[in-house]
């Protein structure tokens, strides 16, 4: 009874909607006490919505800012990327495609083709855990209510993190593109009642540590405008693998981006992030470092997977990540030696 | 019982829009909260459109928006003033089927139905991307589009059809 209750006087939110028409206007229309949701695709926040997870009371529109909208090449060869461009528009735009191969495959390893066309680039980094008990008002989730409980951590936790976890939360970040963006030592853009400023990837994202219910490092107004891209793309040898439970449309289980610079078969530089294991996407320096000038080998992603996942805790049901994911960068390193072997949808190659 | 899309105003007014659909303008006073699917079918009585899971992971409720397919569920309606939408109701010309949906009835591809208007709104988008090529690579571009009768074998048999054939627009 209790609970039909509640769900009844939730299914009363409602809330106001404006167009904001330029960055300064859509930043002089939120409101100070935090309810206000700036909103672009809609589709994460649409589904929390009806979840009753989030209750905005406005919502401000900022599809109609021009300076959100474009994908260019700026003059020190980095690539920006506005922040309210399409995640299927990103994928095929010619630069993306030729100069980051990577981060184009990974984009379309991710949600569906519908998805893409609505859900923006700013927005994939805002998306939240799809953790089931973090959607179940039926259950507390530190996330939703800080201090409830986890019920995660001895419940259910097939598709929990490995990687970073706290005694508060084990949820992890579900995003395809953000793995790529991690791989690629990405920058985000953002602007706010403070002013502009520059977060680099690695910190644009938290692990939970004793407040789960923070995501991100975003400050309260602040918008994305436009993540930035160095110019080293890795376009010659790349890979994208997402393992899930189903061929497509599915969330990763785990998923792997690597990035390599060879000369012949020895590795000038590596980058791997995994994505599915952690509440943000997952780098690991030492690893990075101990590839480089080492051959481009299954045993030495085999070394690099292992001091990836020195700390991997499992939880029960999500034991079976560890191994998972130690295959699954050995095979993404060698499929990056031949990227033309990748197939559709960043499904395992033949 | 009330969902959230038909939650009773509580002081925000309704706002007025006005977008194409199926070639007719329509001018609609629209509280913000409504999804474009609700606004199509309860508003427009345009039920062609299905709400399956209403939470974007069944495809049922594809349309195309501004020569796009996207998913009306997730949409607001407020959002799409100004926009161009195609139903299922749009495709055909009079009584002339549109070119997919023949193909579906020559391949079985439906058995209940349901899922029917969002395959073949998510097919005319797929055809229109032109990112496809392969019946491997049709099969992942459909992967958003669910069919629980299992008919997605005629699905696929259809789009390609088609897509190789000809045809469509």
């Amino acid at each position: 009874m209790r609970s039909c209750r509640l769900r009844m006087e939730a299914a009363m939110n409602s809330f106001e909607y404006k167009q904001a028409k330029d960055i300064p206007e859509a930043l002089s229309l939120a409101r100070a006490d935090g309810t206000t949701t700036f909103v672009a695709g809609g589709t994460n926040l649409l589904d929390l919505w009806k979840y009753n997870i989030t209750n905005p009371s406005q919502l401000i529109d900022i599809n109609h800012l021009t300076e959100l909208s474009e994908i260019r090449l700026l003059e020190d060869g980095v690539l920006m990327i506005g922040a309210g461009v399409r995640n299927a528009e990103t994928a095929y735009h010619p630069i993306v495609e030729q100069n980051y191969p990577l981060l184009s495959r990974a984009i379309l390893a991710g949600a569906s083709p519908q998805i893409r066309n609505m859900a923006t680039n700013g927005g994939n980094l805002l998306q939240r855990t799809r953790c089931y008990y973090f959607y179940d008002h039926e259950v507390p989730c530190n996330k939703r209510i800080p201090g409830s409980g986890c019920p995660a951590m001895s419940g259910y936790n097939r598709m929990h993190a490995i990687l970073g976890t706290s005694e508060h939360c084990i949820a992890v970040f579900p995003s395809d593109m953000c793995v790529a963006l991690a791989a690629l030592d990405a920058v985000v853009n953002v602007t706010g009642p403070e002013g502009n400023r520059s977060i680099a990837f690695a910190d644009f994202h938290r692990l939970p540590g004793d407040t789960p219910h923070l995501d991100n490092n975003l400050k309260e107004g602040e918008l994305i405008t436009a993540i930035k891209v160095p110019e080293k793309g890795f376009a010659t040898n790349y890979a994208y693998l997402k393992l899930r439970d189903r061929h497509s449309y599915a969330f990763a289980l785990v998923s792997v981006a690597t990035g390599l610079a060879l000369d012949g078969n020895r590795i000038l530089e590596a980058r791997i992030a995994l994505g599915g294991v952690a509440h943000k996407p997952w780098r690991s320096l030492s690893a990075e470092a101990f590839l480089k000038g080492r051959e481009a080998n299954a045993e030495n992603f085999a070394g690099a997977a292992d001091l990836i996942l020195k700390e991997a805790k499992g939880f029960g049901h999500n034991d079976f990540k560890i191994k998972l994911a130690k295959k699954a960068i050995i095979r993404n390193g060698l499929m990056a030696l031949k990227p033309e072997s990748q197939l559709p949808g960043a499904q395992p190659s033949a | 019982m009330l969902t959230k899309n038909q939650a009773p105003k509580r002081g925000v007014d309704s706002q007025s829009i006005c977008f194409t659909i199926n070639g007719r303008r329509e001018s609609i006073s629209i509280e913000p909260w409504v999804s474009l699917l609700d606004c199509l079918r309860d508003h427009l009585n345009l039920t062609g459109s299905k709400k399956g899971c209403d939470h974007g992971q069944c495809g049922a409720c594809t349309i195309i928006c501004d020569g796009k397919r996207i998913l009306s569920c997730l949409s607001l309606a407020v959002m799409k003033d100004g926009a161009e939408i195609t139903t299922i109701e749009g495709i055909a010309k009079g009584d002339e089927l549109h070119p997919l949906q023949q193909a579906f009835i020559d391949h079985d591809a439906f058995q209940c139905g349901y899922c029917t208007p969002g395959q073949i709104c998510s097919a005319i988008g797929l055809l229109k991307e032109g990112k496809a090529n392969s019946r491997t690579e049709v099969k992942e571009m459909m992967s958003g589009n669910l069919c629980r009768c299992g008919a997605n074998v005629g699905i696929i048999d259809a789009i390609m059809q088609v897509k190789d054939g000809g045809g469509h627009e």
